[in-house]
């Protein structure tokens, strides 16, 4: 590879002074390859591993197209996707957002979208941030290779998209269209937060799919079986069998396995959607390292190739302005203040590591014995390979970016008429004020803890499910929907119990409303 | 490596089919837009998209999460003047107690915004139009046809020259040229093959009677190929065309209406809409469609579409003027062998007593032969009166052709429009 990017530049240089790539605004295919040649010489250079790129040129609809569809290049068909379509055009076409410049497919090739209304500039700083930044964090983070296998995603999307397509055909759309909305409605708690997942593969998944649906039924039919097992049972002694025997916290998988009515297809629509949450399970976890490590390294890059004399001041310029609006943080009593800006505070964290490494202070050698002084590439690389969002804060987030930020954590009691400020960015604050934050991050605080306690196996068939009240927080105002979905899927009754600290405290109860 | 690959001329509308299902499952929201966008809006545009409102609760995707209450955490940036322990009051009223303090508020007062979409004309029309079919259209067409056009029915055998068909005709020539001089070009070859032999052979010594013999063959041989005729009556195809009914794609709408003066502005508006609706629908089914606007008081004249709508009369009323002017210009121009007619009338009921029964008489003999749909509908608050009895009789008496309703005020129209169009499954039923 740097044997052809010598010789376009040499070849090239005739052309254009100073040996700049380019020079002008437009972007051609040729440029392309070239500033990709660049970015990636620098990359290799600082040891970023990747997936191999492939860098598609797309419009402005086929953007939207993309938007709509989660990212996905390919999906089964759903309203819900139709809706989000029609939400995007009608903001763009309003004027009231401009379109993502970038969206970026953790898969093997790394698929990157670039956009034709784009400059050159953006076209460079798109493929430094995509191709460079998130598909070597695809590669690199441990939550990334534990959950998803990027070579067989979309294999796995062709399959799913066939697979709906032909329940649609034999059961009819709307049924597919019943199942798919439960499904999606839990699609968040179809997740194993803490068992190890099996790959998905392809392969794998076709052989066994029709194995699956027989032994599937089977499976589930010893579950519910009502005839007494004459082998055993002539001791007469009634035991009572309790399931689950421990609670679950993967709603769909349980659904899945242990739903007494359900058809095959159903259940594997329900496995379709679970492979999809799984699919972005580490996205959800990750928003700040990610989107950080994107941003610091297209920083890095392109500096770099300013520093190489391959591009102008003014493309180095337009960049940095670009660059800053990325990584703005609206203060909290700004209009345009909505929460914390994961660019921003991930830029913000592993900028800092590089500062420490290279030029530590006495409060980094303090807080940060390990990090001051040492070799910043390598520091860099482990803190991106083996943390998410909410431990990667706890580790890495240093008092002076909490200064720089000025951070402060409040408290909010219900109950209270004040909110409490309960630290800010001191010296007393900082141990707080980061746990605080982290734990902003942490999935299983941000959303609730629900789970299936118990099946009434021999008598009405109903479930109940247990949620764990954190800090007295109650469910939304959705419950009762949400469990309307679960009651559709699992056939029976449904009950939902709050528990706080001192026992229950809200019971929610869906009944037989449709047949 | 990187792989550059441009997909811009991909399809872009990759999310088309989502759309639909969308589409389709807001179907009752949708069609209520459309049925108050025709109501309300005015008339020259109703022939463009709408913009489609639906409560962001009915369009909501349901997730478990945490509600209002507890004791809620955040870190904000961007911190002045707060010192540790500082207690901010919550602000009064609606956001009580919002989960997280000031920054969730704002996006919480976003969320609850209706889901605003647009559909397009197309898409506007077909909710407008959903469900209704042209009355006897079909009927028309299997029927009554008198027009024709030519189709391409394949290639035959027999025809006139001007359809021969060169390709096939000469692709036959040459099968046939083949098959037929196959057998003689075989001996030709074996024979020149021998002379060749033979003067290799005999080197000089040649046998002159054989030779003689072998030349005399060749050229009998390569005559009789050129005796195969290049062209053959056996070879000519013709292309073939076959005469096909073609069903009239013209239609002619007469609006008459009543412009006497207890006729008010507001009942005309309700008339317009009316033909208006009705001129939209034949306008999707005809590919020509011409309107001839009648109005009348004590006499009927036929007159431009301002004219029609706002100049003002006084006057009596004498419906039968207007439809013998109608039946004149239906027998002068639009011959019912070519032309879609259907005619609409709109009155607010008042007649000259006597008149109405001529009517009757003026449509039940000739009129409603010549037409594909005969409606009428009486815009009047008030009992009806002669004409609505008359045409009642009309009503029973052809009830695949004419069709009556009475409407009060303009939220009518449109189900009336519906309910005269509605796709009927069973035409002989009585609406």
């Amino acid at each position: 590879m740097s044997r052809t990017s010598n010789s376009t530049a040499t070849s090239t240089a005739d052309r254009k002074k100073e040996g700049f790539l380019s020079q002008g605004p437009d972007w051609s295919f040729d440029l392309i390859q070239q500033y990709d040649e660049e970015i990636g010489a620098i990359a290799a250079d600082f040891g970023l591993d990747t997936y191999p790129n492939q860098i598609e040129i797309i419009s402005s609809e086929q953007m939207m197209d993309a938007y709509a569809s989660v990212g996905m290049p390919l999906g089964y068909n759903h309203w819900s996707y139709g809706k989000q379509f029609l939400e995007v055009e009608q903001n763009y076409k309003r004027g009231r957002m401009g379109l993502a410049y970038e969206i970026v497919i953790n898969s093997s090739p790394c698929i990157a979208y670039l956009m034709e209304e784009n400059n050159m500039m953006m076209q460079a700083l798109v493929i430094a941030h995509a191709c460079y930044g998130h598909n070597s964090f695809f590669k690199g983070n441990y939550l990334f290779k534990t959950w998803t296998d990027a070579t067989a995603i979309i294999d796995y999307l062709v399959f799913a998209k066939k697979y709906v397509q032909q329940c649609e055909e034999k059961y009819g759309i709307e049924e597919v269209e019943l199942t798919l909305d439960s499904c999606h409605a839990l699609m968040n708690f179809g997740v194993d937060r803490y068992k190890r997942p099996i790959p998905l593969s392809i392969q794998e998944e076709k052989a066994r799919q029709d194995e699956r649906e027989k032994a599937l039924q089977q499976q589930v039919n010893d579950l519910w079986r009502t005839i007494p097992n004459f082998g055993k049972s002539g001791d007469a002694k009634h035991k009572e069998r309790i399931f689950p025997e421990e609670p679950q916290e993967n709603l769909l998988y349980f659904l899945e396995k242990n739903a007494p009515l359900l058809k095959p297809w159903q259940r594997e629509l329900i496995r379709i959607v679970r492979k999809m949450a799984q699919y972005f399970y580490p996205q959800r976890q990750t928003q700040v390292m990610n989107e950080g490590w994107a941003s610091f390294w297209h920083y890095t890059l392109m500096n770099e190739l300013y520093n190489r004399g391959k591009v102008n001041e003014g493309f180095i310029l337009e960049f940095l302005q670009s660059h800053t609006n990325v990584v703005y943080q609206p203060e909290f009593d700004s209009p345009y203040y909505s929460g914390v800006n994961p660019y921003a505070l991930g830029f913000a964290i592993y900028t800092d590591i590089k500062r420490m490494c290279e030029n530590p202070t006495d409060e980094d050698r303090h807080w940060f014995p390990d990090i001051a002084g040492a070799d910043w590439l390598k520091t860099l690389d482990f803190a991106m390979r083996n943390f998410k969002d909410e431990s990667f804060i706890l580790q890495f987030l240093s008092p002076k970016v909490m200064r720089d930020f000025r951070f402060f954590g409040i408290e909010n009691d219900v109950l209270d008429p004040f909110v409490e400020v309960k630290e800010i960015h001191n010296e007393d604050g900082f141990q707080r004020l980061r746990q605080r934050l982290a734990q902003q991050y942490n999935l299983s605080y941000r959303e609730p803890n629900i789970q299936v306690q118990r099946v009434n196996i021999d008598g009405d068939r109903s479930v109940v499910l247990r949620h764990v009240m954190d800090n007295d927080r109650p469910l939304n105002k959705d419950t009762v929907e949400v469990m309307r979905h679960f009651r559709r899927l699992w056939g029976f009754d449904v009950r939902l119990e709050s528990w706080n600290a001192e026992g229950q405290v809200q019971t929610y109860a869906c009944g037989n409303e449709e047949s | 490596m990187s792989y550059i690959i441009d997909r811009r001329l991909n399809g872009k509308h990759k999310s088309s089919i989502n759309r639909q299902r969308f589409l389709r499952r807001y179907r009752q929201h949708i069609r209520k837009a459309v049925e108050d966008a025709v109501n309300e809006r005015s008339i020259t545009d109703l022939d463009r998209g709408e913009k489609i409102t639906i409560p962001q609760k009915d369009i909501h995707e349901p997730n478990f999460g945490h509600g209002e209450g507890g004791r809620g955490s955040i870190v904000h940036p961007g911190n002045k003047e707060y010192m540790t322990g500082d207690r901010i009051p919550k602000p009064q009223g609606g956001g009580s107690g919002s989960g997280s303090g000031q920054g969730k508020a704002g996006n919480q007062g976003e969320g609850e915004d209706d889901f605003v979409f647009q559909i397009s004309q197309d898409e506007f029309l077909d909710y407008v139009f959903e469900d209704l079919a042209l009355p006897n259209m079909l009927r028309k067409e299997l029927k009554e046809v008198k027009e024709y056009s030519l189709r391409h029915a394949g290639i035959v055998s027999e025809g006139t020259p001007s359809k021969l068909n060169i390709v096939r005709s000469m692709r036959n020539a040459y099968a046939r040229r083949m098959v037929m001089s196959g057998g003689a070009r075989k001996k030709l070859r074996e024979a020149e093959e021998e002379k060749e032999k033979l003067l290799l052979e005999s080197e000089g010594d040649v046998d002159q009677a054989q030779l003689a013999w072998l030349d005399e063959q060749i050229k009998l041989l390569k005559e009789k190929i050129e005796r195969t005729p290049f062209l053959d009556t056996y070879d000519l195809r013709y292309n073939h065309h076959v005469k096909e009914p073609k069903p009239s794609s013209k239609a002619v709408m007469f609006c008459v209406m009543d412009v006497s003066g207890s006729m008010t502005q507001e009942t005309k508006n309700i008339a317009k809409r009316f033909f208006i609706l009705l001129y939209l629908f034949l306008n999707r089914n005809y590919e020509k469609i011409e309107v001839v606007f009648i109005r009348h008081h004590t006499s009927a004249k036929e007159v431009s579409e301002e004219e029609f709508f706002y100049s003002r009369e006084t006057g009596g009323t004498i419906v039968s003027s207007a439809l013998k002017l109608m039946n004149k210009i239906i027998d002068e121009r639009y011959s019912p062998d070519s032309w879609n007619i259907y005619a609409a009338q709109a009155s607010d009921g008042d007649n000259w007593d006597d008149d109405s029964d001529i009517c009757r008489k003026l449509v039940a003999d000739d009129i409603i032969q010549k037409l594909q749909f005969f409606t009428y509908i009486e815009i009047t608050p008030r009992d009806h009166q002669s004409l609505w009895h008359a045409y009642d009789v009309l009503q029973s008496q052809f009830p695949d052709y004419f069709s009556m309703r009475h409407i009060v005020d303009v939220g009518d129209i449109y189900p009336v429009f519906r309910d005269l169009f509605q796709r009927r499954l069973h035409e002989s039923n009585k609406q």
